[in-house]
């Protein structure tokens, strides 16, 4: 008895270690991001706003918005992922499942719109959120992030990091399908 | 070796004024609760750093918009609303007691009890195995037995 609560300490790391080991593999299969955050405004209704529009003169508000399901997406120029994440973006237009619009956050717009020139637009239409007063109304931490508002204007999802095609066939469709339902 | 010193310590002033920022308030009661507030809320960007010490956008606009907050007269309670509402408890180092928080305030104290207990027991354990130390006298047969085993060595 004695002997064995030596091995007391080598049973603690085994198990420790295995542990890790199995964290480790969920954040390299994309299933745990330690650095992704639950969102405080799911099941909240979307803030209100009233921003700019960076394609037009005009400006779009909360309720101009409603009615539709919808995807606001959170890019940025300074944003490296959200480089990697824009051909999806035109890919997700494309398709037109479901209406797609943009923030530019804490950006210039300037060079917000050169950018939509060379890379091709995939919004219906972009905020411009210069200060980042929408996005800390929606408790954004970075870009890209994406956000699922239903057309009751309740925040349903918040994903942050960029979509790819896995991403959305795994969390936004069965959403998107459930959204569809409850609408009936 | 001189020259060298001074470009070590000119990097270290370098980290110190990483934040420089300055906000004006009213009164030094609200420049306290603000450092209050940047000391204890944490980056939402970050894992481990509060708002005072980074430099990240989101922690810059958090600090303004606490500036904000403050100067226009609302509760530290209003503020705590304010931010739990955008960033969740996440964004609290001294995180609320409820529920879900339960067992990371409890568990220190169980802790503490536990280790009471184990101490208390081991102590009275010690106390009960050194009382054998001082063994009982022999009974006056045994006596005989051993002054015969030493008188029967004595004769070889």
């Amino acid at each position: 008895m004695a002997r064995l609560k030596l091995f007391i300490p080598l049973i603690i790391f085994a198990v420790l270690a295995l542990m890790f080991y199995g964290v480790e593999r969920q954040v390299e299969r994309g299933e745990y991001s330690p650095t992704a955050l639950p969102s405080a405004l799911v099941d909240k209704p979307l803030p209100e706003f009233r921003l700019p529009v960076l394609e037009s003169d005009g400006w779009l508000s909360r309720s101009e918005l409603l009615g539709q399901t919808l995807l606001l997406n959170v890019w940025a120029t300074w944003c490296p992922t959200c480089h990697f994440e824009h051909p999806f973006l035109l890919e997700l237009a494309r398709r037109g499942e479901v209406a797609l619009f943009g923030i530019n956050y804490k950006d210039d717009a300037d060079k917000a719109r050169v950018w939509l020139a060379e890379k091709g637009n995939p919004y219906t239409a972009t905020l411009v959120d210069a200060d980042g007063r929408l996005g800390l109304d929606l408790g954004v931490t970075g870009a890209p992030e994406t956000y699922v508002i239903d057309p009751k204007g309740v925040v349903r999802l918040r994903y942050q990091g960029a979509l790819d095609e896995r991403v959305w066939r795994e969390q936004f469709l069965p959403l998107l399908q459930k959204i569809r339902e409850e609408q009936g | 070796m001189r020259a060298l010193l001074a470009i070590l310590l000119s990097c270290l002033a370098l980290s110190a004024a990483a934040v420089i920022e300055t906000y004006d308030f009213a009164d030094e009661q609200q420049r306290e609760r603000y450092q209050r507030f940047v000391e204890e809320l944490r980056c939402p960007k970050c894992q481990n750093q509060n708002l005072e010490g980074s430099n990240s956008p989101i922690a810059s606009d958090l600090r303004r918009e606490l500036h904000r907050l403050i100067s226009e007269g609302h509760s530290d309670a209003d503020i705590q609303q304010f931010m739990l509402d955008r960033y969740g408890d996440f964004i609290l180092y001294r995180p609320r007691l409820t529920a879900r928080t339960l067992a990371l305030w409890g568990l220190p104290l169980l802790l503490l009890v536990i280790g009471g207990l184990t101490w208390w027991v081991q102590l009275r354990r010690g106390a009960a195995s050194r009382e054998p130390l001082s063994p009982p006298p022999l009974s006056a047969e045994e006596q005989q037995r051993i002054e015969r085993l030493l008188s029967e060595n004595r004769d070889d």
